[in-house]
């Protein structure tokens, strides 16, 4: 933004920063400056210690070796409070806020000396709405932060760092949460704290926000510095290149060679779905695209044995299904990628080894009633060479992983048990270019090795690219299958908002 | 029988009963609720009234004055709330478990200590208690002067007590980094406020109060320590926080509440249903009826989020 910004005074300084986790080194000796006006953007996929690095500055972790300057000072490691103090203000990724109290009071938390009676509610309210004028963040400061969206939520961690006066901003990725209008607001404040003299350092891993909104470039791989470069000397592709470690090939999915129909859904009625008539067949990849909430849960739900049919006739491999559970579904070879990791995909407390079994456990990995974990440790060492899952170790707790990490760890889970049909639900939501890339590239090649694959994703672009057979879901409806490349995005989008859904007309093909 | 009950609601001698019943109760729950707001069960409660009723007692009874007598209940509890605070804040142990533990302890302390000190007494000996001390002007209003305004002086310093929670808790920088830890630590930890700091003091101070609460039974309602004397007090004052949804007012009117009945069973027995009915159906009735509007209250309450969460700094 700014054009001087780069020959301005340095305002902070990390210096050889190294932290090890366990075996996982997620810093190693990290440096960068940041100058007096200037926005950094922090560049990396997820896993590259993007995250730990502003954590070590702002004094959540501690740094194994390294130190941090700031405006000529060294920070003293360890201590928040000592970050705060320097001026420094950080936006974390899962916000710092308690729900129950006002906006107000998350702002003046600590701000106070605790022992003085009384707090000054007037003044902090006047300030807190000066703040809010002179940077674009609309915020009412009397309400309850439980009642407040996730954009509003955000502009309250800013102000949080604004009524301290903070120099330096942190956002650890401001816009993951954000609608494009919220973000494009968040990079009008940022211009106007830089505008006032503020640095920023924003995390991300969109290319397109870091080219159009930062002065220069700090691209970490592996928890290391890999390029330093001003935004105006480089363009995505060679940002993209750096993140991953090479170029990146333009991606064309080559068509799958059809098989026969693994499971065939027949007037079925259950949950959200209505009337549903759907066939997946081996070698295809059957691309679902839909606006999220309109049966796509229910569908993958009801493949995957947690929602019973009410109505209609469910066949896996030419053979009726009578009984059906989650159990079942496994037994008869479905493979699940869920569309929430976090919630469903994994036990967060769980260790790797654990959650690798989750669903073999009882079967593959017991004998005589006990679990062979001597076997699981094994497997779960295998997986994670094979799918280059970054990560302590089989015994660290999953939490501990980034989303593609954990993300990585389920797609080996599900693929070493070579599912003959494989639901992947969002299975690329909040990851990467990396991982984007290596998670498509695995669900080809279990197609190409006979799966037939359901790909639900809210994501146009990602159905349009992968599938052989798309279609469309609207208010529980299915729409015909389209063979790839029949109808162009605006077609789509027809559908998706409920146009073409005839009497009698939508089972026709 | 409804007779009977309007004859005991009007009378001067019911209400003022109701409020010294309801003392106790005011200290530990208003004690309890620190703790809760600011993160952490204190289920030492029972075993803290205990030795607050033993310290307080003891030390008058060894000269000190009554005052004195209130001010060392309240140590010995900020001193068990210290062990508390330390083993299930830094160290993260269950604070059911490690509750219960400081509940045994201390209840089986007093009762030792009493013992060692005392090894030949067979009577427990007495101590001046503090004495009613009537409001002027407000004592001589009709009914509700003699009910409400000659009080000894630790109730008249429960009420107060209520009144400095809500303010500090509502009013106060510390209030807010006190609730701010029991809502989110790590919002709080985000400021530069440490989390431990605050939830262990929030424990020492809590478990003063109750102790305070304990020593009400000895230094006002008693002259004398007796075992088993705070017989399941602190477990009411448990259910009085979450019949409180965590706030100070709606907990006082709970501790009302439970007192009212308490009052009204003891007067009940004495009426010709009490030749009928066993005693020991009255004796439930404050339990039964405080049940019911546990059930009625709590529906809406507003847990503290990181209640019984502990908190470690960095991880995630």
């Amino acid at each position: 933004m700014s054009e001087t910004a780069l020959g301005a005074e340095v305002v902070l300084r990390l210096d050889q920063i190294t932290k090890r986790f366990g075996r996982l080194v997620a810093n190693d000796a990290i440096s960068l400056t940041l100058h007096r006006g200037e926005v950094l953007a922090l560049l990396g996929e997820n896993g590259a210690g993007k995250t730990t690095l502003m954590n070590i500055l702002f004094g959540h972790y501690m740094a194994d070796t390294g130190s941090v300057t700031a405006f000529g000072q060294p920070l003293p490691p360890g201590q928040p409070k000592a970050a705060l103090a320097a001026g420094i203000g950080m936006v974390h990724q899962h916000f710092t806020l308690a729900d129950q109290l006002t906006v107000l009071e998350n702002i003046t938390l600590g701000t106070e000396s605790l022992w003085s009676l009384g707090r000054g509610r007037a003044a902090a309210r006047e300030k807190v709405q000066s703040l809010s004028r002179d940077f674009g963040l609309a915020v009412d400061p009397r309400a309850r932060v439980s009642d407040l969206s996730v954009g509003e939520r955000q502009r309250v961690e800013i102000l949080k760092a604004l009524y301290r006066d903070a120099r330096i901003l942190i956002l650890d990725e401001p816009t993951a949460v954000l609608t494009p209008q919220e973000a494009e607001a968040l990079f009008q404040t940022l211009r106007l704290a830089t505008a006032r003299g503020l640095s920023v350092i924003f995390i991300s891993h969109k290319l397109h926000e870091v080219m159009g909104h930062s002065d220069s470039c700090v691209v970490l791989r592996h928890g290391r510095v890999v390029g330093q470069v001003a935004t105006r000397d480089t363009d995505r592709r060679a940002l993209a290149a750096m993140m991953v470690g090479a170029e990146m090939a333009d991606s064309a999915v080559a068509p799958g060679v059809a098989g026969p129909v693994r499971l065939s859904l027949r007037g079925i009625r259950a949950g959200a779905l209505r009337d549903v008539s759907l066939d997946l067949r081996g070698g295809t990849i059957t691309g679902l695209a839909g606006v999220s909430g309109n049966g796509q849960a229910a569908l993958a739900d009801l493949i995957g044995g947690a929602l019973l049919p009410e109505a209609g006739v469910m066949q896996v491999d030419g053979a009726p299904v009578l009984q059906w559970s989650p159990r079942a579904a496994i037994g008869a070879g479905v493979g699940r990628i869920p569309e929430d990791r976090h919630k469903t995909g994994t036990v967060a407390d769980f260790t790797l080894a654990e959650n690798a079994v989750l669903e073999t456990y009882a079967t593959r990995f017991s004998r005589a009633g006990l679990v062979d974990w001597a076997a699981v440790r094994a497997h779960t060492e295998r997986l994670i060479a094979a799918y280059d899952v970054r990560c302590p170790g089989p015994e660290a707790r999953i939490r501990l992983l980034s989303g593609g990490n954990m993300q990585k760890l389920i797609l080996g889970r599900v693929m070493e048990e070579t599912p003959g049909i494989l639901i992947a639900n969002q299975p690329v939501r909040g990851l990467d270019v990396g991982a984007i890339a290596y998670v498509h590239g695995r669900l080809v090649a279990a197609r190409d090795a006979g799966a037939a694959v359901l790909l639900i994703s809210e994501d146009l672009d990602e159905v349009m690219g992968l599938s052989d057979v798309i279609h469309v879901i609207s208010e529980g409806r299915l729409s015909p299958a389209f063979a790839r490349g029949a109808l162009t995005q605006g077609e789509l989008g027809l559908w998706m908002v409920g146009h073409g859904f005839g009497e009698g007309a939508a089972h026709a093909a | 029988m409804g007779g009977a009950v309007i004859e005991i609601l009007i009378s001067a001698s019911f209400w003022a009963a109701v409020l010294r019943i309801a003392s106790p109760l005011i200290f530990a729950t208003m004690g309890e609720l620190i703790c809760e707001r600011a993160g952490v069960l204190n289920l030492g409660i029972e075993g803290i009234m205990v030795i607050g009723a033993f310290a307080g007692w003891m030390a008058v009874y060894l000269g000190l004055p009554l005052w004195g007598g209130v001010a060392v209940a309240f140590g010995a509890g900020a001193l068990f709330g210290l062990l508390h605070g330390v083993l299930v804040v830094p160290f993260g142990l269950s604070q059911h478990v490690v509750g219960l533990g400081v509940t045994l302890l201390a209840t089986a302390t007093a009762y030792f200590a009493y013992r060692l000190a005392l090894p030949e007494v067979t009577t427990p000996p007495k101590i001046t208690p503090f004495q009613a001390w009537e409001v002027p002007v407000l004592s001589d209003i009709p009914l509700l002067g003699p009910a409400l305004f000659a009080q000894t002086p630790l109730t008249y310093a429960a009420f107060a007590c209520a009144g400095v929670v809500a303010f500090v808790l509502y009013r106060t920088p510390l209030g807010l980094a006190l609730r701010a830890a029991g809502e989110n630590p790590a919002a709080l930890e985000a400021q530069g406020v440490s989390v431990s700091g605050i939830r262990i003091g929030a424990v020492m101070v809590g478990s003063g109060l109750m102790a305070v609460g304990g020593s009400f039974l000895t230094l006002s309602a008693f002259s004398s320590f007796f075992f088993e004397m705070v017989n399941g007090r602190g477990w009411i004052c448990i259910a009085l926080v979450v019949f409180g949804a965590w706030r100070p007012g709606k907990a006082v009117l709970g501790a009302l509440l439970f007192a009212g009945f308490d009052a009204l069973q003891i007067r009940l027995q004495q009426t010709p249903l009490g030749a009928v009915v066993p005693y020991q159906l009255f004796l439930m009735l404050p339990y039964v009826l405080s049940i019911l509007a546990l059930i009625a209250m709590s529906r809406r309450a507003q847990v503290p989020a990181a209640l019984m969460v502990p908190y470690t700094k960095g991880e995630r």
